[in-house]
């Protein structure tokens, strides 16, 4: 081994905590770069290899009975490749395990392997054809409930109730991600996905030599729109409400808005991690080498040159970088594959599976050792183009003179000591303002990482407290008369009964269009009201529409412009439809119309599709029996219930996250602050020895060398905070998709877990330091240099 | 005991400066640290540099050494022009030719007595073992000392070993003693004495004691960046004699 890499060694080794500091920053933004870049790339993975071996759908639509002849239509249909025809209904459960009652979506399966929608079948096998009473059960329905194979469940169906057999458990790439209908969240110990031969679901159905949804999957290089109107054409003499493609398929769609907002997430906190870890490294390489200086000057005496001198103190960068990187790995495949694990849980592919990027390692690595790079080679050149005779001798005494700080009035009444520190600020302002900028990016991550939550359950308030006001939500399999809803009322337990229509239409603004849910709510209703992110509410327009504001902008339209709406049930017939207003809501993309408005838009007399039930206690389970038992009755849902499992699961990634996030703001904080008082006090030891000599005590030393410090995390903090909102701004637009809209609300916790994390770091970095300062020998000091 | 040793009259000049004026810059004042000194070393002599502190000698010594470059006048490494040469030039120079001994030592804190020798012995073209340039000052038996763990004497002994180890033409001592007590500033100079006339180098020393200036061949006193004076020592004194 070379001297000087053994001098790398041994100084590495000295400074080990600053160096590990250092690596740790490094292992930070590596961490979250594999961990989350890596997520998103499993998923994406896991998901086009499903949609692509299971062949997923491009087009569905659903009828209400059309002959299979039919699909020979269908086929003929320029550009459709493959077309598969289902018959599907829902049904109630009676589980053996459980009091509540379940619900079921239930799919025929053809005898062939189906050439649309193909299920895989994880463990088992597909129901026997031509067997009564086997079921091939959808994954997380099985796993949630903890049901073996050969287990039996009750299912009504078409009024039948039927015994059947698990013989195997699946997934259909239709439904990766599964909820009841008319809700938002899973429920996976109370619905789930089942599918029966296609003889058995025909007879239950009553759908014999017929089906009542269609699948299809198009040529390559098809054109989506144009087959979707023809699709309509074909199925609308048999009850068809509408093709619509995947971008409107809520699996499809769900999955998609999320994986946009995992990569999001994967682009926007590695960024940040990575130029928050490139800075530092900047930052404290370089001081850490100018603290050097006479070394380069004796190195360059002996005979070494520039670029000897600029490799070895490369080594400290690579050195810094390489461990952290590894350690960054290692974290990163952990959390990754945790994450994965986590996604999993809502959403199933055959194959889900988290592996370690090298290509994610290498670019973490990368960037981070270019910014280790150019902060280290900064502080070189800046001590190579010294002459080494000058290098070799102390820095010389910085020129001070009464700056403008301290020319104000207040700075000029504090103490000697106080102004002694306003002074070493004011000397090296660059430093003390990239001092600043470190700590408050530590403090903007931890506003970023947990703003999310705040404003999740701002969001979930604003949906499920303010908006849905129902304790019971009943959704219709098909619309039904108003009557329904008075029996509906009648029954015990029952206060109040409301309704919701939702009628599936088209809306037009020029070119441009969307197929949506026109949402007929009843004005003088008190159960379902339109609340936006601010928590206002908005008043349900006498005529015209309230649209989205996501809505609205899809179709480039605001208050006081004329939208087309086309009725894609019955005879489909177009209205035009002024916008009354924008709302900002929260979530789904919804145009909202007085019930009157949508009772003229449909030209049929007064229907709806859900049923909203105040209830008199908050346990509905023998009121939701009674329902699911009622004819068409599609789903029975409870805002509540879906409320609390959205918190529990909430606050259990809440503590994951602000845990991680606590952690590595802390490895920031204290990479700035201990490198800093380190560096200042290998600066300033002669200084601060000099006046312990004079008669100053310990802590009088102790409160000069960390009064800057304190200074500069003070300052930091409403930096950060500011910054972090700013910052939070930034992925509330990027993760802004249909499904929902994160408002950016951030609550006292944020900003004071934020600034509490820094504070701690500074003063358990204040503490480190205090003890080196505390065992400075005062004679030696005062010898080391002349 | 005798000073140090003398190769006197026939020796040819190995360094010459003729016209070497440095001028510094700070802030608009304009600092005059060399005027127009003319000045040669010859192969092999011993030469003291005598002057007060501020009058120029460092400077002087730093532009011999290739630590700094003169901003007028010329420099000449036997026929090799310094003056003008690049930075890449001038540490070429200084790896071959030049070893250096600085009054603060500025060893590597990090590496022991051996390892700081080991470092330029690696960039030499035929340098003497770290262990035999140790040996040659007398620390043989604190070879994996750190600076840390030595005396004062004892580090400047171990930065003598490392300017000696390269076996170079040239050897610049910047107060060597200027940093030690008496008795150890003799046992400095007298392993600088036993060095030179073991490896027969070319050696300056820079001091602002008057006491030494009998030691070399020749003395140059210097006062506000001019040579005052040259001297040649007849009989030079022995450092037993050297009082201060």
């Amino acid at each position: 081994m070379r001297t000087l890499d053994r001098k790398m060694l041994r100084e590495l080794w000295r400074q080990r905590t600053q160096m590990l500091s250092i690596a740790l920053v490094v292992a930070t933004a590596v961490t979250t770069l594999v961990a989350m870049r890596g997520t998103y790339e499993a998923l994406e993975r896991g998901r086009s290899a499903y949609y692509s071996d299971f062949r997923l759908a491009h087009i569905w639509a659903s009828v209400s009975r059309a002959p299979e002849s039919t699909r020979e239509a269908l086929l003929d249909i320029p550009g459709v490749a493959a077309v598969e025809p289902r018959v599907q209904g829902f049904a109630s459960l009676d589980l053996p395990w459980s009091d509540a009652p379940g619900q079921g979506l239930f799919v025929s399966l053809p005898e062939r392997r189906a050439l649309v929608n193909d299920v895989y079948v994880r463990e088992g096998s597909v129901p026997d054809p031509l067997a009564r009473d086997e079921v091939l059960v959808g994954e997380l329905f099985f796993e949630a409930n903890d049901l073996a194979l050969g287990d039996t469940l009750v299912a009504v169906l078409g009024g039948v109730r039927r015994q059947l057999t698990i013989v195997g458990t699946g997934i259909g790439p239709d439904h990766s991600y599964v909820v009841p209908p008319g809700t938002l969240y899973p429920d996976d110990e109370r619905y789930g996905v089942f599918w029966l031969p296609h003889k058995e679901m025909a007879a239950s159905f009553q759908q014999d030599g017929s089906f009542n949804e269609v699948a299809l999957r198009l040529a390559p290089g098809a054109s989506v729109v144009p087959i979707i109107d023809a699709v309509d054409d074909v199925l609308e003499p048999y009850g068809g409400t509408g093709a619509y493609g995947r971008e409107d398929q809520l699996s499809f769609k769900v999955l998609q808005d999320e994986l946009n907002q995992n990569r999001t997430m994967g682009i926007v906190f590695p960024a940040v991690f990575l130029g928050v870890a490139a800075f530092l490294l900047h930052m404290v390489l370089g001081r850490l080498i100018s603290t050097q200086r006479s070394e380069i000057g004796a190195l360059k005496a002996v005979g070494y040159t520039d670029s000897e001198i600029g490799r070895h103190f490369l080594g400290y960068s690579v050195v810094a970088v390489a461990v952290g990187t590894a350690l960054g790995s290692v974290a990163g495949l952990a959390s990754g594959g945790a994450m994965v694990d986590l996604y999993a849980t809502y959403f199933r592919f055959p194959e889900l599976e988290y592996r370690l990027s090298a290509r994610l390692v290498f670019i973490g690595g990368s960037v981070t050792f270019v910014a280790a790079l150019l902060g280290g080679s900064a502080a070189v050149r800046a001590a190579t183009t010294l002459a080494p005779a000058e290098a070799m001798r102390p820095a010389p005494p910085d020129r001070f003179a009464r700056g403008w700080i301290e020319r104000l009035a207040i700075v000029s009444r504090l103490s000697n000591q106080a102004r002694f520190v306003v002074r070493n600020l004011e000397r090296k302002p660059l430093r003390a303002a990239a001092s600043t900028l470190g700590i408050a990016a530590s403090v903007a991550i931890l506003v970023v990482g947990m703003f999310m939550f705040d404003g999740v359950e701002r969001m979930m308030s604003v949906q499920f407290q303010w908006t849905q006001r129902e304790d019971v939500t009943v959704s219709f399999i098909e619309e039904r008369s108003s009557a329904v809803v008075t029996s509906l009322g009648a029954l015990p337990g029952v206060r109040r009964a409301e309704t919701v229509r939702l009628l599936p239409v088209r809306i037009r603004s020029g070119h441009r269009e969307v197929e949506t849910a026109l949402t007929g709510l009843d004005p003088n209703g008190r159960l379902r009201r339109i609340v936006d992110g601010q928590g206002r509410e908005h008043a349900v327009p006498p005529e015209g529409v309230l649209l989205s504001s996501i809505l609205a902008s899809r179709l480039r339209v605001g208050a006081g412009d004329a939208v087309f709406v086309e009725d894609l049930t019955g005879h489909r017939r177009t209205a035009r439809l002024r916008v009354r207003g924008v709302v900002d809501d929260l979530m789904g993309s919804t145009a909202y119309a007085d019930a009157e408005t949508v009772r003229r838009v449909s030209r049929t007399d007064t229907r709806s599709t859900l049923a909203l039930l105040e209830t008199e206690t908050t346990d509905n389970e023998a009121l939701t029996r009674e329902v699911l038992d009622m004819p068409s009755v599609a789903s029975v849902s409870s805002p509540s219930r879906m409320v609390e499992n959205f918190r529990q699961q909430l606050d259990d990634s809440l503590l994951v996250a602000v845990t991680f996030l606590v952690g590595f703001a802390s490895v920031i904080s204290v990479a700035v602050i201990y490198n800093g008082t380190r560096i200042a006090l290998s600066e300033r030891g002669r200084e601060l020895a000099s006046l312990r000599v004079l008669g100053f005590t310990r802590s009088e030393v102790a409160t000069l060398l960390f009064g800057e410090q304190a200074i500069l995390t003070l300052l930091a903090i409403p930096l950060g905070w500011l910054l972090g909102h700013g910052l939070a701004a930034l992925v509330t637009t990027a993760m802004a998709s249909e499904t929902y809209r994160i408002p950016l609300v951030v609550s006292s916790r944020t900003y004071t877990v934020s600034a509490g994390t820094t504070l701690v770091a500074s003063l358990a970095s204040a503490w480190l330091v205090r003890r080196r300062l505390d065992r400075l020998d005062l004679i030696t000091v005062l010898k080391t240099r002349e | 005991m005798v000073g140090l040793s003398t190769h006197s009259g026939t020796s040819s000049p190995l360094l010459e400066a003729r016209g070497i004026s440095k001028v510094y810059v700070m802030g608009e004042v304009e600092v005059h640290a060399l005027r127009t000194v003319d000045f040669t070393l010859f192969e092999q002599e011993a030469v003291v540099i005598l002057g007060a502190s501020g009058s120029g000698k460092s400077t002087l010594l730093n532009i011999l050494g290739g630590l700094d470059r003169p901003s007028s006048g010329t420099l000449h490494f036997r026929t090799e022009e310094l003056s003008g040469v690049t930075d890449a030039d001038l540490t070429q120079y200084r790896r071959e030719h030049v070893g250096f001994v600085f009054q603060m030592y500025n060893l590597i804190p990090s590496l022991t007595a051996r390892e700081n020798v080991a470092l330029v012995c690696e960039i030499s073209k035929d340098p003497m073992t770290a262990e035999h340039a140790l040996d040659l000052v007398g620390l043989a038996d604190r070879l994996d000392h750190f600076p840390a763990q030595l005396s004062g004497g004892e580090q400047q002994r171990v930065a003598i070993a490392r300017a000696v180890a390269k076996r170079p033409e040239l050897l610049l001592c910047d107060e060597p003693t200027g940093a030690l007590d008496a008795e150890t500033g003799k046992l400095v100079l007298e392993v600088l004495d036993h060095v030179n006339r073991e490896t027969r180098t070319t050696t300056a020393i820079i001091t602002h004691n008057a006491a030494i200036a009998g030691i070399g061949d020749r003395v140059i006193r210097m006062s506000s960046g001019e040579i005052s004076d040259t001297s040649v020592n007849e009989t030079r004194v022995g450092l037993d004699e050297v009082q201060w």
